[in-house]
């Protein structure tokens, strides 16, 4: 078990620090203060647990890691995540796991807009509320919200399957409300036990793409 | 990208400390606007009078010659230099300095006015800035500050926010305005006047004009969502507090906290990390069009 303190350490000391760990090795990050770029790269099996609010793209490019954040996230948290698993016990700001391939992102609180903008594999897992146009052209992955969703939810999706406990603001385009099957009920089950929330299945609906934006509809040639 | 922040004093306790708690803040921001910085400060109001702050852009203005005219056509209650601006705190109406100051000084642009408000302003880093017009002295109740990285318009002092909006009003600005050139012309006709071609100075003057046509600040902006196209996080400073109001889309930052001592808004956590008991404060994120206000009661 290492401590860091960012009173002491620069940033990059930092990512060179938990870049360099071992599987199984466990780091310790005080002294937060919403400095950015912490904790980003790194590619073993390590467990990272940052105590304070941190500042934009904590956790970025993440692959196999455990990174836990006590507190509250800026902007791009868990960028580009490929595996692993990054927690927040408060709020994230804006575009969390924005293109992430895979792994588990867990927000107890609420995220901002954009969550999950661009995902492409990645499971994202929200206690809370998400902000407007959320799973923007979500290509793959699930995200699952405890709360409520905000304007524009799924809008241009592909594939992306979107579980949402509470309200839906609104549904972006070509985004559709879609049956809750045995795999689905399935998958949001596990997903909720490995977050750690404990909501039934049955309080979710599915939200999905109608696939109509695929190929181009000739009875839509006077738009353009 | 461009750096905002706000502090609003809850305790009276720590109005003297103004200074000291909001100036790391700014140097916080550095990294997000390291052209030029400026600072709206709330403080020593003249309720019977008027106060105004004036900004030379000669280096070599003779303050002594203008502090001889000003005390010969009015009577003053304060006067003071701070590098190459100049605060006069008058017994006279506002108009009347202003129309004197505008007949005879050309040289002289005035960045605030009203009763409360100072507003200081210059090139170069935030950290220079804090040093020279020595803002971790100052007292007060509120202060707005910018640090800003130029995208659209040059860099020059006058460039520089924050922009005054009207009497004890001003505004600064994270984002970029798209339409900016077009509603210029609207507003000039409608007699705003401008001085620089700058994006922001638009949106205050749109503000300035709202407000003239009988508007209070928050009809002023609602209104400016349906006419300012682009991104943008304003803080408005009034007379007693500030607001707070990002675009639509929501693409510019902005973080809010507040303790029983302090409320603070900032482009990111991390100036607002400077202030005492930032850690235990209530910390959430400004909703897109929502208005957020703090007063004095």
């Amino acid at each position: 078990m290492a401590t860091i303190d960012l009173n002491k350490s620069t940033i990059r000391e930092l990512n060179e620090k938990l870049q360099g760990g071992s599987s199984g090795d466990k780091f310790i990050v005080n002294n937060t203060v919403g400095k950015h770029a912490l904790s980003v790269g790194l590619t073993k099996e390590v467990d990272v647990e940052i105590n304070g609010h941190v500042g934009y793209y904590c956790a970025g490019m993440n692959q196999e890691a455990s990174i836990k954040i006590n507190g509250n996230a800026g902007p791009g948290l868990a960028e580009n995540m490929m595996s692993g698993e990054v927690r927040v016990t408060g709020n994230a700001s804006q575009y969390a796991a924005a293109t992430a391939h895979g792994g588990l992102l867990v927000i107890e609180g609420d995220a901002s807009s954009r969550c999950g903008i661009s995902m492409k594999g990645v499971n994202i897992v929200v206690g809370g509320n998400i902000g407007h146009m959320s799973a923007f052209m979500a290509q793959s992955g699930s995200l699952v919200v405890c709360g409520d969703a905000g304007d524009a939810l799924g809008d241009s999706i592909y594939e992306t399957k979107i579980y949402v406990r509470g309200k839906v603001k609104s549904l972006g385009t070509d985004c559709v409300e879609k049956d809750m099957k045995k795999e689905h009920k399935e998958e949001l089950a596990k997903l909720l036990d490995l977050a750690q929330m404990n909501y039934a299945v049955d309080e979710f609906k599915r939200y999905g793409s109608a696939r109509k934006l695929y190929n181009f509809d000739i009875d839509q040639v006077d738009e353009y | 990208m461009c750096g905002i922040v706000g502090l609003f004093i809850k305790n009276p306790k720590l109005e003297s400390q103004l200074g000291a708690l909001v100036a790391p803040m700014l140097s916080e921001m550095t990294e997000r606007g390291p052209d030029s910085a400026g600072m709206a400060v709330y403080r020593d109001p003249n309720e019977a009078g008027c106060k105004v702050t004036v900004l030379a852009q000669d280096s070599e203005f003779d303050w002594e010659n203008f502090e001889k005219s000003v005390h010969t056509n009015f009577s003053v209650d304060k006067f003071y230099v701070n590098q190459n601006h100049a605060v006069l705190s008058l017994s006279s109406s506002l108009d009347k300095v202003q129309d004197w100051l505008h007949d005879n000084w050309k040289d002289l642009s005035v960045t605030s006015a009203g009763s409360n408000i100072e507003i200081f302003k210059g090139k170069g880093n935030p950290a220079d800035f804090i040093e020279q017009f020595d803002i971790k002295n100052m007292t007060g109740t509120h202060a707005l500050g910018h640090t800003r990285m130029a995208t659209e318009s040059a860099i020059t002092t006058e460039h520089s926010h924050p922009f005054s909006t009207g009497q004890d009003l001003c505004l600064v600005h994270n984002g970029s305005l798209s339409n900016h050139n077009r509603l210029r012309e609207t507003l000039k006709r409608a007699g705003v006047q401008f001085k620089t071609d700058n994006d922001s100075e638009v949106a205050a003057g749109y503000l300035s004009w709202r407000l003239s046509e009988g508007d209070d600040l928050d009809e002023a902006l609602n209104h400016a969502i349906e006419d300012l196209d682009g991104f943008y996080t304003f803080a408005i400073g009034t007379k007693d507090g500030f607001a707070v109001m990002r675009d639509p889309i929501g693409c510019k930052p902005a973080i809010m906290a507040e303790t029983d001592d302090w409320a603070a808004m900032s482009s990111e956590y991390r100036a607002i990390a400077t202030l005492p008991g930032a850690e235990n404060a209530r910390i959430w994120e400004p909703e897109p069009t929502q208005i957020y206000s703090w007063k004095r009661n």
